[in-house]
């Protein structure tokens, strides 16, 4: 059986254009060609620098492509989306594309299992079904009860990522995008998202991701795809 | 008469235009007409626009009856009945039965009006909503598009305030469906005489330089909530001379210790009733 | 999922100079824009402009109705324009003292947009006020008080109730937290957030601060001397300005 074909991209090129340093211009991609299918989790590695996380937020449109293609099967059709509305882009990231970076963007005043909640919510979820939902992943998260009802900005690392890990799957995504995800999480903790990620894979999700911690790598990946900072090639 | 001065004061020209005026207010009811109000020897505010009213229409038959605050026998009154007797030499009255034509401050006489009689409003303020919208312009938008939502603000605020509807006088009514419409400071009392009445009515404003006009049998609404539905006064009295318990009454003292008596404001109705009573 | 709001080479002049230029833009519903610059820049222009507030020198303004018809603003009389003001749309000024009405009671301010749109039964009015006063955290106890004696950031979440109370389709929003304290501002923008996802509202808002749009807007304009520099997605936006004006603005923010 071949896997379906999630996530293509093509001779894709990154540059940033910087005005205001004397119009200085940095290359972080070159010609990348990538290929991701359902139920494959890809971990891309790589030095420092190599442009790992600068890959995953041109994917999901954080950045902009400077040349090259990133084709999404987006709704059961092929959009590139290096060419879409940010009206499409929207729609992507609502439905089909899920990226959860190392920081969790504290939103004042949002108790925690609010901002688990709230994706599912947007993708049109029952308020009770979401909350109910958003419980089920902060439990096995070990994020502990008592921290549900408050806002995370005053939570540690390690609780604050699992917040976000929780808000970043709670919507079933056919492509995650996975930035460092479990940088300040313990090993069981780990195991735990290793979990979530492996059913995530089973129902059909492709996953690309950056894990520098190796027993992590090595629990996760299904293929490594390797990068090298620019300047070094 | 007093024979240096046109008959009833105004020129013919000012007439014509003033009576230009009043046909359009009442071919529009309750629309506020601009006219060019003219100087009158008396101030403003005491009358000057429902008197230039009653000059454009005074005829050589006709009779005409002064009140002020429903009383025929108060310097307001006597003043501009006693200004017409010279400068018109019209027969004058305190009956309301007898007169053709009425001019008024603050009442509608409790007897009822006829067809063949006009009612003239002196009016201190025409703009119902200027107490919350200041600029001219914009009120006259509001009236132009009939965007009446300001009106209840105020009425909301009565309740919340007094918990009932507190606008005691010049309460806002609502002209042939149309027109937000003062009726001048007249008690509310007075408000349902003027739904359908038979008789003309008409108001001036000389300060404000406008005249509007109720013409007979027109629907006059007062303003209310559902739940606070528009309510004439109550008194718990009679009146103490001729014991009238429908007509609207006023509190008077009557000596230093402070001792009170309410008698009706309208003293031909009220008295009236006296002479019915000894006859 | 179909516009609400189509602005097609939408201009603005006073004179000779600019207030905007040549700007477009489509607003779907339930989504909050953001319009951003520095002081100026023209976005204010543009947003009264694109609200009717002042007739464009150049272009067009096509308004979808809850009825579903198009409408082109610039060909609207008078009623039509005031009726779509007080039936279908909101706007919320930068001063809370231009949208309020200060002489009478923070109750009658909540339920005059219901008593313009006919409702007529007190209690009911009393009861969406109060509702509405506690929606955006003032106290209903405070309903007969005077908004002059709110503080400026109360004053602000009122005029925000008096807006919202008739579930406006769309809300025009005129830096709405720019005269506030910055822990004012927090509890403002939260408010607005929470009011335009449970509403589904869609919003124009104008803002000078960056934070403000990552929080509140999936999608930015960023505009320059009255005209559109660069337009997109917030977060590409800011974490990836293309336009030197933008990188410039992107770079003098302290924190976003």
């Amino acid at each position: 059986m071949t896997a379906t074909l999630m996530l293509e991209l093509r001779d894709l090129s990154k540059s940033f254009e910087l005005h205001h340093q004397h119009g200085a211009r940095l290359d972080v991609l070159r010609g990348l060609d990538l290929r991701l299918h359902a139920g494959e989790c890809v971990v891309l590695s790589g030095p420092s620098g190599a442009g790992k996380s600068t890959l995953l937020r041109v994917i999901y449109a954080n950045y902009r492509p400077s040349y090259g293609a990133v084709h999404v099967r987006h709704a059961g059709r092929w959009l590139d989306l290096a060419k879409a509305t940010p009206h499409e882009m929207l729609e992507v990231r609502r439905q089909t594309l899920g990226y959860v970076s190392q920081f969790l963007r504290v939103i004042p005043r949002v108790p925690a299992l609010d901002i688990v909640a709230e994706p599912l919510l947007q993708a049109g979820a029952d308020p009770q079904a979401a909350r109910q939902r958003a419980a089920d992943l902060l439990r096995r998260l070990n994020v502990p009860e008592r921290l549900w009802p408050l806002p995370p900005g005053t939570f540690s690392g390690g609780e604050q990522q699992r917040v976000n890990i929780a808000r970043g799957l709670i919507v079933p995504r056919p492509v995650l995008l996975l930035d460092e995800p479990t940088a300040s999480l313990d090993a069981d903790n780990r195991v735990v998202v290793a979990e979530l990620l492996a059913e995530a894979r089973a129902a059909g999700s492709g996953v690309l991701g950056i894990f520098h911690d190796e027993d992590m790598r090595d629990r996760v990946a299904t293929r490594v795809f390797p990068m090298q900072a620019l300047e070094a090639a | 008469m007093t024979p240096s001065y046109n008959f009833a004061f105004l020129d013919e020209d000012t007439k014509r235009m003033l009576r230009r005026a009043l046909l359009k207010a009442v071919a529009i009811p309750g629309y506020q007409v601009p006219f060019g109000s003219r100087e009158m020897p008396l101030p403003y505010g005491w009358g000057t626009g429902g008197i230039q009213v009653t000059a454009a229409l005074l005829g050589r038959d006709d009779i005409l009856k002064v009140i002020d605050q429903g009383a025929d026998d108060t310097t307001n009154a006597v003043n501009i009945r006693r200004f017409f007797a010279r400068v018109a030499g019209v027969e004058t009255t305190e009956h309301t039965v007898d007169a053709s034509l009425i001019q008024t401050r603050h009442r509608i006489p409790e007897t009822p009006l006829r067809e063949d009689q006009i009612l003239v409003f002196q009016v201190p303020e025409p703009e119902p909503l200027r107490t919350l919208e200041p600029r001219e312009a914009e009120t006259r938008t509001l009236h132009a598009l009939a965007d009446y939502g300001l009106m209840h603000v105020k009425l909301y605020e009565d309740i919340a305030q007094y918990g009932h509807i507190a606008t005691s006088y010049d309460y806002p009514v609502l002209v042939d469906d149309r027109f937000l419409t003062s009726p001048s400071p007249i008690p509310k009392f007075d408000n349902p005489k003027l739904d359908r009445s038979p008789a003309l009515m008409l108001f001036g404003a000389g300060r404000e330089k406008r005249l509007y006009a109720i013409p007979p049998y027109t629907k006059v609404e007062s303003l209310a909530f559902d739940d606070h539905p528009f309510e004439i006064q109550r008194w718990e009295h009679r009146c103490e001379l001729c014991g009238s318990a429908e007509s609207y009454l006023d509190e008077v003292i009557v000596d230093d210790r402070g001792s009170r008596m309410f008698v009706c404001s309208d003293t031909d109705f009220c008295g009236d009733r006296r002479a019915e009573a000894q006859a | 999922m179909s516009a609400l709001l189509q602005v097609r080479g939408l201009s603005r002049h006073y004179g000779q100079r600019i207030g905007c230029e040549d700007v477009s833009f489509d607003l779907h519903p339930g989504e909050l824009l953001c319009v951003v610059g520095e002081s100026g820049s023209g976005k204010s222009t543009l947003l009264s402009t694109v609200a009717a507030q002042l007739a464009p020198s150049a272009g067009t303004v096509r308004y979808r109705q809850r009825d579903g018809e198009w409408l082109e603003l610039g060909t609207l009389s008078e009623a039509d324009r005031r009726r779509l003001a007080r039936e279908e749309w909101g706007f919320v000024t930068q001063n809370p003292r231009d949208g309020l009405r200060l002489n009478v009671s923070a109750g009658a301010n909540v339920a005059e947009r219901l008593m313009a749109l006919g409702m007529r039964n007190y209690s009911q009015l009393r009861g969406i006020a109060r509702s509405w006063l506690e929606r955006v955290e003032i106290d209903a106890a405070r309903i007969d008080d005077a908004p002059t004696s709110f503080s400026g950031g109360m004053q602000q979440r009122l005029q925000i109730a008096r807006t919202l109370v008739t579930q406006p389709r769309l809300v025009f929003m005129d830096e709405p937290t720019a005269g506030l304290d910055v822990s004012v501002q927090a509890r403002i923008l939260d408010l607005l957030r929470g009011l335009v996802n449970e509403l589904g509202l869609a919003a124009v808002m104008v803002t000078h601060d960056l934070a403000v749009a990552r929080l509140l807007a999936a999608r930015t304009i960023v505009m320059q001397g009255g005209r559109v520099v660069e337009t997109g997605l917030t977060d590409q936006i800011l974490d990836d300005p293309q336009h030197p004006y933008t990188q410039l603005l992107v770079s003098s923010v302290l924190t976003t």
